[in-house]
């Protein structure tokens, strides 16, 4: 088995990533179906989404309109024309038996998005090239029923729910992405977060990759140095986080690797991403590419935005992330460093909402990028994805500030939110975290302690400062932790002076 | 244009979603030869200068409001199902990946 | 009573509007008409005869209150199975939706029902509207009623059998390649093609979306036009209809005047193929024409030559994907559905079992043509020809403000003459095709009898202009009754309930 080193020595990773939005528009994408998360199954749903005998499509403008968006913030030239083209195959989950979807006249084409990754040499920027972004719609969703394990005949069947079939997805394909070596699994992830970010920045979508409002296929190839060619690509599905990302390209490049070195080919396929263990298990051989017949969908009109339009859209576009990212480094006066170590982790966004209700930035970006990331990597999860808001944060900051908590029990407080057991106010209350400032309980607990460890109070005296440290520690065992540790140094050393 | 074979019908007819039998099969690949004789002459006049038309109608930008309009209840969305359950639809077991 | 079948809607209209009869007894005379001679003639697949009493009765109501009701209020019709009816089977002339009853009712049936039209029930067609003689129908034939061993046409034979059995005095049908017209052709009736967006598709199923279009289908030029203006009009449900005015068709059918018209007669719809009888009626009407102040002049549309040939590459392609819907999961007809089989398996034999053997040879057609490695050379080529015959139309409507043809190169063939070689059936359609290809509007009404059988001439208009059809249409048919003492239906053989099949 190569080393992760060895493979990039001997191989050059292409990639390839093509991202489905789901749209957050009230509406499906062909009909007037709402599109809200969870409804009862079928309550959302018409004869057109249904597919139904005699049903017609008819274009939903703001889906177009956020489809636009998101091609101009990824440097996209807008068609002057676009059409749509029906994508047809059978699959009960697609009532038509075909997509509508866009072929070889999308809205948005030849685009760039640059992402940012870290180095041991410092933060660096790759360009991806972005080959197409254009309009189709979602599919229902079945629910497989019976016949866990082994054929029992007749108890196997599936329930479709059509609710989710009509919504519009945006799908955006990456050009063949090549020169990232080893960094292929690292920038793959920075561009599906970088996309994300920007999609909300649009607020076109609500971008929850565990709901399945994000989804991202992975392509990966191995191409030996030299050869000129690229490798046979397999596809990676079911990837649901960003964490997933990287893992599933990282898992690729060696599955390819170890078949390569073994003389064997590399079947180009659909594989499924698995969470638990961090591999792809293979799905439906694409050794037979499925011929979808397109051709352009007679129901519709073609798509021509105006050129007065683009422009509106084109003012409307949000800061770019990375200009954000920019500034807000300026403003807190972070170094490049840490800065990058922010971007890494993921918090720049929460760390500025978390400004944004009042706490210092330096005291911010200390909670998330020290404690609260250590937990989250725990937990193996995203710092964002941890069950503490910024608004908590902030909280527990403001009361470190006035003293009502230290340092220590601020960590307490953090703890027991994260746990779910309510917001900071709430911790506080149900376990009874105080800092002790009563002076006199406080010289009360240390005249304990120095009675408990006679030597120690004595080595002390005698000028062993650091053996304070056990009476300091006695002290705060006997006050549960609710002493601030500073105090009760500067009186335990006035006591014994 | 070449001739159409058997396999190439039963290729079709699999695209298709169609069982036929072997006897169709062979009927079919007839027909679709002479018809496909008949009807492969637009290539004469095809040229590249000419362009396509999938629509008689020089329309653009036929889009609604993104407003909701009214849905069918489950009860009526199921009413012609041939199988349902639970306000599903239900369907045989379906092969190939999953979701 | 029996008189109030041989009337036409425009006659109903005026004696429902005078109170002269309910909507109730109209109903009732039609109904019976159908008992009568539905046996024989097989127009209809469904007759919704509580529901349309229940219309009527509303219809008289209404009229019993005094409020304003619409020129069409009670008269009854014929719809061609292809619309869906919300609660009425629609089976499409098919076998996979037999039973089906949509959850919804197209636009068209809406428009038919808040103008208060009685819809008396489902007409007989083609499976899927594929075939030109109704012989195609999973459920049996349609006789012509002018002679009930030949076709009515297809695909609406029902529709148009309907009419000239005077079942009712209205129909709807649709159109992908001469599927009203060449019906009225052959029994002697009137049918429009409106211009293609002109009537909503929505709750139509779809044969060929870019070629489709629902249309009115009468005994008369002006019953046609009454018609025409209920069911025509925009949609916000179907996004190819078209946002603009109905073109004025009952003004231009009452105006039926054509002097300083110029008619344009298509050089290429004629010849050999045409009958002689068919071509004979043909130059009489354009001696009509002539006569009453139109000028005649020959164009020629030489793409049309390939117009077939683009049609059985396009329909059937579009057909190909609007048909797969039709899979056993959601609605319709499921086969072979015993727990040991996949989703993939019974859709396969589903559709092998629903489908009959024109949908199937269309579909594979279509899947074929649409295929990789093909798609330029087929379907690629078929959707360039169409450009070239809208030129051509474009051209010809430069000089001359309508065209004219011979609808269907014969009259009414036997039943199972052509059903076995599916290249000569599909010659019907010659001169119908190319108007469906560019979109334009067209309208076939009855010329005259060739050896005791009808013979239509078609017209045809530039998109948006459907009103010169009327014009034109009218005119010549004034003429023409006054020649027969009355329109042609008048000749139609009266059968009578021991009329064999």
């Amino acid at each position: 088995m190569l080393t992760y080193d060895e493979i990039i020595e001997k191989y050059e990773p292409a990639l390839g990533l093509e991202v489905h939005v789901e749209l957050g528009t009230k509406t499906k994408m062909f009909c007037g179906c709402p599109t809200e998360f969870g409804a009862e199954p079928n309550t959302q749903v018409c004869p057109v989404c249904l597919g139904m005998p005699g049903a017609l499509p008819f274009v939903n403008e703001r889906a177009i309109e956020s489809t636009i968006l998101i091609g101009l913030a990824l440097n996209c030239s807008i068609a002057p024309m676009s059409r749509f083209a029906r994508k047809n195959y059978f699959y009960p989950d697609m009532p038509k038996n075909f997509q509508i979807s866009q072929y070889d006249e999308p809205i948005c084409t030849d685009g760039y998005l640059d992402v940012e990754y870290e180095t041991p040499e410092g933060m660096k920027t790759f360009r991806i090239e972005i080959e197409r972004v254009h309009m189709e719609e979602d599919t229902g969703k079945s629910l497989h029923v019976g016949g866990a394990t082994g054929r029992i005949h007749g108890a196997e069947y599936s329930l479709l729910d059509y609710n989710r079939a009509g919504i519009p997805l945006v799908e955006i394909v990456t050009k063949t992405v090549l020169g990232t070596e080893r960094y292929a699994p690292q920038i793959a992830k920075a561009y599906v977060k970088e996309l994300r970010d920007i999609l909300r920045a649009l607020g076109v979508s609500d971008v929850k990759m565990e709901q399945g409002s994000l989804r991202c296929d992975a392509n990966i190839s191995l191409s030996p140095r030299g050869s000129g060619k690229l490798g046979t690509r397999s596809e990676t599905k079911n990837v649901n986080s960003l964490r997933s990302v990287e893992r599933a390209i990282t898992s690729e490049m060696h599955r390819h690797a170890q078949r390569l070195e073994a003389g064997e080919r590399v079947v180009q396929e659909t594989r499924h991403f698995q969470e638990d263990s961090g591999t792809t298990r293979s799905g439906r051989s694409k050794e037979q590419a499925e011929d979808y017949r397109y051709f352009p969908e007679p129901d519709l009109l073609p798509v021509a935005p105006s050129a007065e339009w683009i422009e509106q859209l084109r003012a409307q576009l949000p800061e770019r992330p990375s200009a954000h990212r920019a500034r807000l480094q300026q403003l807190w006066q972070v170094p490049d460093k840490e800065m990058a170590a922010m971007i890494n982790a993921g918090v720049v966004g929460i760390v500025e909402e978390t400004v944004a209700e009042g706490a210092d930035p330096t005291k911010a970006r200390t909670w998330w990028l020290g404690e609260i990331s250590r937990l989250a990597n725990e937990r193996e999860v995203e710092v964002a994805e941890m069950p503490i808001t910024p608004k908590d944060v902030a909280e527990i900051i403001a009361l470190v500030a006035v003293g009502e908590l230290t340092d220590k029990l601020a960590r307490q407080v953090v703890e027991g939110v994260i746990a779910g057991e309510g917001n900071p106010k709430e911790v506080i209350a149900a376990r009874g975290i105080k800092v002790v400032s009563d002076e006199g309980e406080l010289i009360a607990a240390i005249e304990r302690a120095i009675a408990a460890q006679p030597e120690t109070a004595q080595k002390v005296r005698d000028g062993n400062i650091p053996a304070a440290g056990a009476l300091i520690g006695a002290v705060m065992k006997d006050t549960k932790g609710q002493a601030d540790a500073a105090r009760v140094r500067e009186l335990l050393l006035g006591l014994l002076a | 244009m070449s001739r159409i074979s058997n396999e190439e019908v039963a290729r079709i007819a699999q695209l298709a979603r169609l069982e036929l039998s072997a006897n169709e099969i062979a009927e079919l690949a007839g027909e679709l030869e002479a018809i496909l004789g008949a009807v492969a002459r637009v290539q004469e006049v095809a040229k590249s200068d000419v362009l396509p038309t999938s629509h008689p109608l020089a329309l653009v930008n036929v889009v609604r409001p993104d407003v909701v309009r009214p849905s069918l209840t489950p009860e009526s969305a199921l009413s012609g199902a041939p199988a349902s359950e639970e306000d599903r639809f239900r369907v045989p077991q379906i092969l190939g990946e999953e979701a | 009573m029996s008189e109030l079948i041989y009337k036409s809607a425009a006659q109903l209209s005026e004696s429902l509007a005078k109170k002269e009869v309910s909507a109730r007894e109209v109903t009732q005379a039609h109904l019976d008409q159908i008992t009568k001679v539905d046996k024989a003639v097989h127009a209809f697949l469904y007759v919704d005869t509580e529901g349309a009493l229940a219309q009527a009765d509303q219809v008289d109501a209404a009229r019993a209150k005094g409020e304003n009701l619409g020129p069409l209020a009670g008269v009854p019709l014929a719809l061609k199975d292809i619309l869906a009816q919300e609660g009425i089977p629609t089976t499409c002339g098919s076998k996979i939706l037999e039973g089906w009853r949509p959850p919804y009712s197209a636009t068209v049936v809406k428009k038919l029902r808040a103008a208060g039209v009685v819809i008396l029930g489902k007409t007989n067609m083609d499976e899927f509207a594929m075939g030109s003689s109704t012989e195609n129908s999973a459920f049996g034939t349609t006789q012509n009623p002018w002679d009930l061993t030949r076709i009515p046409g297809g695909s609406g034979g029902g529709s148009a059998a309907a009419l000239a059995a005077f079942e009712a005095p209205l129909a709807i049908g649709s159109d992908t390649g001469g599927s009203i017209r060449q019906p009225a052709a052959v029994t002697g009736t009137v049918g429009v093609k409106p211009t293609y967006g002109g009537v909503s598709r929505y709750g139509v199923i779809a044969y060929s979306s870019s070629l489709d279009q629902v249309g009115p289908c009468a005994r008369t030029v002006l019953d046609t036009a009454l018609l025409h203006e209920v069911i025509a009009g925009h949609d916000d449900y179907d996004a190819t209809s078209i946002n603009a005015p109905t073109p004025p068709v009952v003004a231009a059918a009452k105006r039926a005047d054509v002097k300083g018209m110029k008619i344009g007669v298509i050089k290429e719809l004629s010849g050999d193929g045409y009958e002689s009888g068919v071509s004979e009626r043909f130059e009489e009407s354009l001696e009509i024409l002539r006569s009453q102040g139109a000028t005649i002049e020959m164009v020629s549309c030489p793409n049309f030559d390939y117009g077939l040939a683009a049609y059985y590459l396009i329909a059937p392609s579009e057909a190909s994907s609007n048909l797969a819907r039709f899979d056993a999961m959601r609605y319709g007809l499921r086969v072979g559905d015993d727990g040991s089989r996949s989703a993939e398996e019974v859709m396969s034999m589903t559709r092998a079992a629903g489908f009959g053997r024109e949908v199937k040879r269309r579909i594979i057609l279509g899947t074929y043509a649409l295929s990789a490695g093909y798609y330029d050379a087929y379907y690629g080529s078929a959707q360039k020809v169409r450009t070239l015959i809208t030129q051509d139309f474009a051209k010809a409507f430069s000089s001359v403000d309508v065209l004219v043809s011979p609808t269907t190169p014969t009259v009414a063939f036997p039943i199972g003459a052509k059903s076995n070689d599916p290249v000569a059936m599909y010659l019907s359609d010659v001169a119908t095709i190319p108007v469906n290809l560019a979109g334009v509007a067209a309208m076939s009404l009855p010329a005259g009898l060739s050896e005791g059988l009808p013979v239509g001439f078609q017209i045809i208009a530039p998109a948006m202009k459907d009103d010169r059809l009327y014009q034109v249409g009218a005119a010549l048919e004034r003429e023409l009754a006054a020649k027969w003492g009355g329109v042609l239906t008048t000749k139609a053989p009266k059968l009578n309930s021991s009329a064999g099949a």
